[in-house]
């Protein structure tokens, strides 16, 4: 890796990644799933990456547990309590995952294998990565059951996935990346296949681990709604990069990016004056194979002129802990 | 919607039952006795969680799986009780746009061969050239390009991808669309587009439409009456405004208040406890009311008897204790 310069933030941090890209070569071109994301995560935190289909939130995940499909080309730096992940071997990578990094995916079916016990799944971790007994591992499976509020561990742990709904599994899943104490718990959408009753639980639960384990979780979605009930610090990502960057309240009270803006006026009220048409973001989805030489938000941007569409806008700072990757800098509400 | 006075709804299902046979003996009740009418020019929404038995309603209505009991009255006939050319001959009035754009588009035919079907199939009279304008015109209405003609599925996001299914379901002017989830699997920027676009097609072809959704805010902005599912059973029907702004079965209100509040504020000061039990097994639901196991309101009175589906301030309501807890506010 070529030497950084010191860096006071990222050896504080529990996870500091710089100047990530993820690249993929595919037949037209070269592809950057992920494009200069700086990210600082410190213990305890709730950090939410909100994004859409192509925005780069997932591959940005993978590249933490260094998971990435193959061929992935990965450039920057992701440093976990001061050890360098990008490079790092398979066996260094394999100490970390699960055990100090864990991952929920948004579908709990796919995450556990249909032929194994809950107890076979859940107990694997701890004898893998702290040769814990049999017995042992068992206490701490039943324990963590009862933690994510699973009615009759004993008993779910003899079962196998079918036998349980699908709020029930997905419970199952943050046991299992909670066994081992991780000191950072990627959830990638862990609720966008679930019911809005069983979200609720799960992000309650999510809510609740973080003040007890003081684990940092980075939770990825594309609902804003969730974002507002349980993050601290949110990062909006489009086409790879991150374009706005602020605590929650700042994100909802004083978005800077248009995209953000469209995102949250995009959301229907449950109560409350309803408009005739919701107002919406023109367009579609960035083509990350594709991605104009300017803004990639720039082809569906009510706000955009000629600048826009030549060089990409830098994230840069518009407050304390709140920056934002765009050139207008007027109001924002209604485009011109 | 229109001025003139309708003589009869657009649809009127009466004591919908669908079952299913498990593992040979057993059975599940998907849906259970379930009524409701839709008004020409109307959208009704069916809400409720996976296992509610909402999509198993459009299916027995489209015929995709057998009624066990019931009649759906529609242009004057039972639907349920069609078969062979009737039927055929039906689905010209009803059509349906699935969840999944891509994957209910067939992927070796062309955009403009998968609008043209429709016509081909039923209007075989007309010439290639008004069939031609037909399509280009429809290509128009939905937010295509006459370039898109040529392409295939697979070339196409979600969101153009559902709109050349909104196509093909509106190329014959069909009075009923039946819409599954239109929006939940497109990205949210999109959302707002095709929810837009549905509700403009809604007005213009004067549709009656029944929108199958579990998102309660886009359920919102679509239909003018919603019909709350719960284990296969009606637990209230009510119009858009009572249902968000009074709703009176207490699952109406758990529904309501599970959904995340886009305001970090409020969000971080209601968080009231969430509905804690998990969904009874549909193969043996609970005596009396089916939702009692996850009520916070439940009585002995309501595993006794079956609670029925009666008017409650403008709304119907299955709870025995609906006028009682017209006040009373949930969670803390």
């Amino acid at each position: 890796m070529s030497a950084l310069p010191p860096d006071r933030a990222a050896d504080a941090a529990l996870l500091a990644i710089r100047d990530l890209h993820v690249t993929y070569r595919t037949p037209t071109g070269m592809l950057n799933a992920v494009d200069g994301v700086n990210v600082d995560l410190a213990p305890g935190e709730f950090l939410g990456v909100v994004g859409e289909s192509g925005s780069g939130k997932t591959q940005l995940l993978l590249a933490m547990l260094g998971l990435n499909a193959p061929g992935a080309r990965l450039t920057g730096s992701i440093r976990f309590r001061g050890q360098e992940l990008v490079g790092a071997g398979e066996r260094t990578l394999r100490t970390l995952r699960g055990a100090r990094i864990a991952m929920i995916f948004q579908d709990p079916m796919t995450a556990l294998n249909p032929y194994l016990t809950i107890g076979t799944q859940l107990t694997e971790g701890l004898r893998h990565h702290q040769g814990a007994s049999r017995a042992a591992a068992r206490r701490r499976a039943l324990e963590l059951l009862d933690a994510v509020h699973i009615p009759e561990p004993e008993r779910r742990f003899a079962q196998h996935p079918h036998e349980l709904s699908g709020g029930m599994r997905q419970r199952i899943v943050i046991a299992m990346a909670l066994i081992c104490e991780p000191d950072v718990l990627l959830a990638d959408e862990p609720t966008t296949a679930l019911d809005v009753t069983v979200q609720a639980q799960i992000l309650a639960l999510l809510r609740e681990l973080r003040s007890r384990t003081r684990a940092a979780i980075v939770l990825v979605t594309h609902d804003l709604g969730v974002i507002a009930e349980v993050a601290d610090r949110v990062l909006v990502m489009y086409a790879g990069r991150v374009v706005e960057q602020a605590d929650v309240h700042r994100l909802f009270s004083d978005a800077r990016h248009p995209y953000t803006e469209g995102l949250r006026r995009s959301i229907v009220p449950l109560t409350g004056p309803l408009p005739a048409r919701l107002p919406s973001i023109g367009g579609n989805p960035p083509n990350p194979a594709a991605l104009p030489p300017g803004c990639a938000f720039a082809p569906r941007c009510g706000y955009a002129f000629e600048r826009c569409r030549a060089t990409p806008p830098p994230l840069e700072p518009v407050a304390v802990g709140h920056a934002s990757a765009c050139y207008y800098d007027g109001p924002l509400g209604r485009p011109p | 919607m229109s001025a003139t006075p309708p003589a009869a709804p657009a649809l009127d299902v009466s004591g919908l039952s669908v079952r299913f046979a498990v593992g040979g003996k057993r059975w599940l009740q998907a849906v259970d006795n379930v009524s409701f009418k839709i008004e020409r020019g109307e959208t009704l929404g069916v809400v409720g969680e996976s296992g509610s038995g909402k999509s198993t309603i459009a299916r027995a209505l489209l015929r995709l799986v057998p009624a066990t009991a019931g009649a759906a009255r529609f242009r004057g006939i039972d639907l349920l009780a069609l078969q062979g050319p009737a039927l055929r001959d039906m689905r010209e009035h009803l059509q349906i746009i699935f969840q999944d754009p891509l994957a209910s588009l067939d992927p070796r035919m062309s955009v403009a061969e998968i609008i043209e079907e429709p016509l081909r199939e039923f209007r075989p009279g007309i010439g290639r050239a008004a069939r031609r304008d037909q399509v280009l015109a429809m290509l128009g209405r939905v937010g295509l390009l006459p370039s898109h003609l040529q392409r295939y599925p697979h070339e196409f996001s979600g969101g153009q991808a559902q709109r050349i299914g909104i196509a093909r379901a509106l190329m014959l002017q069909p009075e009923l669309l039946v819409c599954d989830e239109p929006i939940s699997a497109l990205d949210v920027s999109i959302k707002s587009q095709i929810a837009n676009l549905l509700k403009d097609l809604q007005v213009e072809f004067g549709l009656s439409v029944l929108f199958i959704a579990h998102d309660l805010a886009a359920v919102r902005f679509s239909c003018d009456r919603i019909l709350v599912l719960y284990l296969g059973r009606v637990m209230e029907i009510a119009s858009r405004t009572a249902l968000f702004e009074s709703p009176r079965h207490p699952y109406t209100r758990a529904l309501l208040e599970s959904v995340p509040v886009a305001d970090p504020v409020l969000a971080r000061a209601r968080r009231s406890a969430p509905l804690s039990v998990d969904v009874p097994s549909p193969m043996s639901p609970p005596s009396g009311c089916v939702f009692r196991t996850r009520c916070a309101f439940a009585v002995p009175l309501c595993a006794e008897a079956v609670p029925s589906l009666r008017p409650v301030g403008g709304s119907l309501v299955a709870c025995h204790r609906a006028e009682e807890l017209a006040g009373v506010t949930v969670g803390g």
